[in-house]
């Protein structure tokens, strides 16, 4: 490919991929986020596409160059979001969505949809007896709004070209041929864009403070270090619409003034690094990044660094420190990034969602953001919905949308007809909301007052065989065992919070445990150094103060209401059932068992160690846990 | 500099880098992946080539969880525990694992260099939970009794390659 030299090439290159595009009359859309791949969804693409080439069918895989007649287009695109029945294809123009597809099917997909336009019944997706065969159909998609993620599933992921047939580098053009970048700030101020990855600080601002800085060298930083424990929405913006987010970053290099970027990429998502890599080596072809972009001034490079795994590095200072190849750990503040930041120039820091927002904001204007979700938190907001929820996956809905549109109406409540107990929001440094909270909208403010935060919009969905001090305590567990180490509230108190937990759920918890629990998380939130500290009580405080009682039970009675601590499990042997064989007895390690034969047989739970082998052993379904 | 090891595979990586201090983590990624950890030989080598300290060069291998000092089994299982995964089941897996083989949270890596087991923190495949990865392989939605059958093939394949390589 030749470099595009102006805008005019620009133009008509876009205009030349949306006419390649228009010959796909029939696509055929594989899913390839890490899910279906994990579940072979390679394998059916290289299934489909030996398939239409036996039958001469002309299947092109990459957006086509040359003139050329009709074909059906099979893409390798980014996350779907429904996780849960994938591999997920999608089929166009009807907008059919096949799930849990299998090597099987393809033959059929080729001869019955590819060729004859008809749907196999039994691969739409199916809810207490109703098909629903297009995507937007089904009712996990019917309440979404999908503007971030609206390539998600729907262009090539690996293609420039496809994103420029769908409209894409647009917003940059604009910002770079019709506006200042006063005009470009002023517009992301207006819109109120709030930065995705917690905290929501507002990113025009942020940018603002950034172009103020009179230092010459300045950097654009993307923050991929999606390090939350069940939160997966910046990877499937990298890896499924990676245009988009380069984009964003090159829209703040011009309103800033910086030349350079670096993506901080997690070692966990060695598919978005590929996709990236990829991404930018694209544009760099195209001469979309690199020296006087498009015959102007602009010079804009960008650069990857890749994780080494430590959630601390997630935060700023954190993150700019383990760019410049050191031990990530966060230094006191001020000054701020803004102003010393990576390689201590002043820097932008935003994250992957915050920076696919922008190119929407540019292009369409401040005022239509506005129009969607609360005036105080406007846009959407995508979420990663897990744990024991019907419909797990990922999704986008606007800002205020409540937590009971979220779980019921589109992951379709409770697995398995369970309860629903809590849902743990914003990962480690979150809180857990729970019945009474189901009709909070979501959105920055509200959660602020409700003691949790959007985080970067992991919801974790957890039933009623949950146990919360068990939450608490494996929470504590992950932030204590993050914890840099450099300063001695987060280091030293963590442990010793999560020492508390240890022992309230092996049933050894004491009087007055739980206030210093909370004396404890009030020390380390006021006096530790970053964000991961000043958090890290944030799921214990949140679950004694919705789920006091649970805590009570276990330190008092030696009781998991949940029945799911080991340690605290009873087992015991129903004497009605009991024959009396003494299997069991000879099955405990232990020797916990004891009895006289044809007698029932009793357990002695100082001694048991909960090993279940007894439960095994026995014939007649006597040992009973609980 | 250890006479008796091979610095030519360090040097390719080296050549790929400008010598400057913010690639350290890029140059000890690509060493760790071609070892598949860090041998302790790579330091005082990779420290005179960059100009830094070998202390240095340890401060950062040892703050970051994915490098290692020690060299890891054949089949690395890693058993994700993130939020997901852990209501969904996913300790259990992990028991039993290391129970199959013999392991435990101190003891990673089996005697015959065959298996290494260790957890991690979120894979992001949070819709197939609970998960586990063997090398760069994932197996979604795990049982214990899965993870069983799983050993065992491997375990075969294991024995299959040792057959091979004394053939």
């Amino acid at each position: 490919m030749n470099k595009l030299t102006n805008r005019d090439e620009l133009i008509a290159l876009r205009k030349e991929c949306a006419g390649a595009l228009a010959l796909e009359t029939k696509r055929v859309l594989v899913c390839a986020g890490t899910g279906c791949v994990s579940s072979g969804s390679m394998r059916i693409f290289e299934r489909l596409k030996t398939l239409m080439e036996e039958r001469n069918i002309p299947v092109s895989v990459e957006l086509a160059h040359e003139p050329h007649g009709q074909s059906v287009g099979l893409k390798e695109c980014g996350c779907h979001g429904f996780c849960e029945m994938g591999p997920l294809v999608r089929i166009e123009p009807q907008g059919w969505l096949y799930t849990k597809t299998t090597l099987e099917d393809c033959e059929e997909i080729v001869t019955r949809t590819i060729l004859c336009g008809e749907r196999i019944e039994r691969l739409s997706f199916q809810k207490d007896g109703t098909a629903y065969p297009k995507q937007d159909e089904i009712p996990f998609y019917q309440k979404q709004t999908r503007l971030v993620l609206e390539h998600c599933g729907q262009i090539d992921a690996t293609s420039i070209r496809e994103y420029l047939g769908f409209g894409g580098y647009a917003a940059f053009e604009t910002a770079l041929f019709d506006r200042t970048p006063d005009d470009v700030i002023d517009e992301i101020t207006k819109s109120n864009l709030r930065g995705r990855g917690g905290g929501g600080f507002p990113a025009g601002r942020k940018w603002a403070q950034v172009r103020r800085q009179t230092e010459p060298v300045k950097y654009v930083v993307c923050n991929g270090d999606e390090g939350d424990p069940g939160a997966f929405m910046d990877r499937s913006v990298m890896e499924g619409d990676p245009h988009r987010m380069l984009e964003g970053m090159m829209i703040a290099g011009i309103a800033t003034g910086a030349q350079e970027g670096y993506i901080y990429v997690r070692a966990e998502y060695p598919l978005a690094v590929k996709r990236l890599r990829r991404a930018i080596a694209q544009a760099e072809e195209l001469g979309l990044l690199g020296d006087n972009i498009l015959g102007t001034a602009f010079c804009f490079t960008l650069h990857i660094a890749r994780g080494a795994g430590a959630f601390v590095c997630g935060e700023g200072s954190a993150l700019t420190a383990s760019i410049e190849g050191k031990r990530g750990m966060p230094r006191v503040k001020p000054p701020r990034t803004v102003e010393h930041g990576l390689f201590d120039k002043p820097t932008v820091l935003n994250n992957v969602e915050t920076f696919a927002n922008v190119p929407l904001i540019i292009a369409r204007g401040a005022d239509w953001y506005k129009s969607i979700g609360p005036e105080n938190s406007p846009g959407t907001k995508a979420f990663a919905l897990t744990g024991n929820i019907v419909n797990t996956g990922l999704i986008e809905v606007p800002m205020g949308t409540t937590l009971r549109e979220v779980i019921f109406d589109i992951g379709g409540g409770v697995r398995g007809g369970k309860q629903f107990k809590a849902v743990q929001i914003g990962g480690p440094s979150g809180g857990c909301l729970t019945t009474e909270d189901l009709d909070l909208p979501l959105d920055f403010d509200s959660l602020k007052k409700a003691g949790a935060m959007i985080g970067s919009g992991g919801l974790v969905v957890m039933d009623e065989d949950t146990c919360m001090v068990e939450v608490a305590r494996f929470f504590m567990h992950f932030t204590q065992n993050e914890s840099c180490g450099k300063c001695v509230p987060c280091r030293e108190g963590t442990k010793r919070m999560l020492a508390i937990l240890e022992r309230i759920v092996e049933g050894k918890g004491e009087e007055g445990d739980i206030e210093l629990l909370l004396e404890l998380a009030d020390t380390i939130t006021a006096t530790a150094l970053c964000g991961l500290g000043k958090s890290a009580a944030s799921p214990v405080v949140s679950t004694i103060k919705s789920f006091r009682a649970e805590y009570e039970a276990h330190i008092r009675e030696k009781r998991c209401p949940a029945g799911e601590c080991q340690k605290l499990k009873r087992i015991w042997i129903d004497p009605a059932l009991c024959k009396g064989c003494s299997k069991c007895a000879k099955a405990c390690p232990v020797n916990a068992i004891t009895g006289q034969i044809k007698q029932p047989f009793s357990i002695d739970l100082s001694q048991c160690i909960r090993c279940e082998s007894c439960i095994a052993t026995c014939a007649f379904h006597a040992i009973l846990e609980g | 500099m250890q006479p008796s090891f091979d610095y030519r595979a360090v040097d390719e990586i080296l050549s790929l880098y400008e010598k400057k201090e913010s690639n350290i983590i890029a140059i000890l990624q690509d060493v760790q992946e071609r070892y598949h950890y860090l041998p302790r030989e790579v330091f005082p080598y990779l420290a005179s080539a960059l100009g830094v300290s070998e202390a240095r060069l340890f401060s950062v291998a040892t703050f970051y969880e994915n490098f290692s000092l020690e060299a890891k089994g054949r089949f690395v299982i890693r058993v994700c525990d993130g939020t997901a995964c852990h209501v969904r089941k996913s300790i259990p897996i992990l028991e039993r694992l290391r129970k199959e083989l013999n392991l435990s949270a101190e003891k990673k890596t089996t005697p015959d260099g065959g298996f290494t087991v260790e957890t991690v923190s979120c894979l992001g495949a949070c819709g197939l939970a609970p998960v586990i990865t063997v090398n760069e392989q994932v197996y979604p939605a795990m049982t214990p009794d899965k993870a069983s059958e799983l050993v065992a093939s491997l375990r075969a394949q294991l024995a299959a390659e040792k057959a091979g390589e004394r053939a």
